[in-house]
């Protein structure tokens, strides 16, 4: 739920990256922290367990600049991947403005992508939204390991509707940036349609 | 969209944080939040320098989510109000008008029952200003941001 203040001149939106356990969302939070500059974002701070596992959110405040004269800030949520915190998955998605779904490429993986996009649908149909209506991006990343599904065959079982989609390695950075932008665009264009 | 979008305006910017100013002075606390369910601060008042509100704000809202979410699984409406004992500070959390998150920061200089009992005024006082805000969000005087940027004002956010 994007958050307009008139009085303090800021617009305030809320991206959350979705995907199956260890598919790379923390470590895409990890980076654009690590790149960005200290004025343009807040502290990370990570709710994990003791094995480093999302354990209710990862958050990350980002400024992107102005748009006449209101500042824009972005909330980066990810969820916790693993199946059983799906209670938790729920709350993270209250108040979305757009999702990314972060796939794991490795081709061991494709049914635990399947299944976490099925129930990222199940849950935004819950709160009363539609994943093809809110902004949306995937993001396919890990494309660095020797054992990933070829691109045409993770675009079929889980881009059918044809949103914007990105290659991406994120311990490295690759794609990181380029689905950030996307999706922010994607929720700033959804606002000036329907705000 | 449209129905899931919170939106301030100064008047009630202002009411609020009057509100707030008046609730830390009248239970002696350290400092009052009020917080979007959301996560986003939308005012403060009391010592706050040195604290992180950004932050705060999130892990508060996390915080009442997970709450709410138990008192679900409880068959409960919701848990009325929340207080964690520190050493040295103590935290109240409540939720206003279904929509806003109300803190309370104090140390023992205030006391959890006069917290409580100001918390209540506040709450009531605060519900109003919530309640006109929601009016004035239906009512449509919303767009005036959205309607004059263009895509290129977005494109341009991104290129650097
Ligand atoms: N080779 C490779 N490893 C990656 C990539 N992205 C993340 N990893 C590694 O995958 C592991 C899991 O990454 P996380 O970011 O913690 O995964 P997550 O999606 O947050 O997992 P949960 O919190 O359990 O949902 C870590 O060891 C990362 O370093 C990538 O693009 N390539
Ligand atoms: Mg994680």
């Amino acid at each position: 739920m994007s958050f307009i203040n008139y009085s303090s001149r800021e617009i305030n939106c809320k991206i959350v990256y979705y995907g199956p356990g260890l598919c790379g969302k923390t470590t895409n939070l990890q980076y654009i922290y690590n790149k960005t500059n200290p004025e343009a974002k807040g502290k990370m701070i990570s709710l994990a367990t003791e094995t480093e596992r999302t354990l209710f959110f990862d958050f990350l405040p980002l400024s992107l600049g102005e748009i006449r004269g209101f500042k824009t800030r972005f909330h980066l949520y990810t969820v916790p991947g693993q199946v059983f915190y799906d209670a938790s998955r729920k709350l993270i998605l209250k108040g979305v403005d757009g999702v990314v779904f972060c796939a794991d490429s490795q081709v061991e993986r494709i049914e635990a992508n399947i299944e976490s996009l099925d129930n990222l649908r199940t849950n935004l149909a819950d709160q009363g939204y539609n994943l093809d209506k809110i902004a949306y991006v995937v993001q396919y990343n890990k494309r660095d390991l020797p054992n990933v599904s070829p691109l045409p065959e993770l675009k079929k079982l889980l881009n059918p509707t044809n949103v914007p989609e990105y290659e991406a390695v994120a311990t490295t950075g690759i794609g990181v940036f380029d689905t950030l932008k996307a999706v922010a665009k994607l929720v700033l264009t959804e606002l000036k349609r329907g705000g | 969209m449209s129905g899931n979008q919170m939106v301030m305006f100064e008047e009630e910017q202002q009411q609020i944080q009057a509100a707030c100013e008046l609730l830390q002075r009248a239970s002696n606390a350290l400092a009052v939040l009020v917080i979007d369910k959301n996560g986003q601060e939308i005012v403060r008042s009391g010592q706050t320098e040195h604290l992180d509100i950004t932050s705060l704000s999130s892990l508060f809202a996390g915080n009442v989510a997970a709450t709410g979410g138990i008192a679900k699984l409880l068959a409960e409406k919701e848990f009325s109000g929340q207080f964690h004992e520190g050493e040295k500070t103590s935290v109240h959390i409540s939720l206003v008008a279904q929509r806003a998150i109300l803190v309370v920061l104090f140390d023992q200089r205030s006391s959890l029952g006069l917290v409580r009992l100001r918390v209540r005024k506040a709450a009531e006082a605060l519900t109003v200003v919530f309640e006109t805000l929601v009016r004035k969000m239906n009512s449509g005087g919303k767009s005036q941001v959205f309607g004059e940027i263009t895509d290129d004002d977005i494109d341009n956010l991104f290129n650097d």
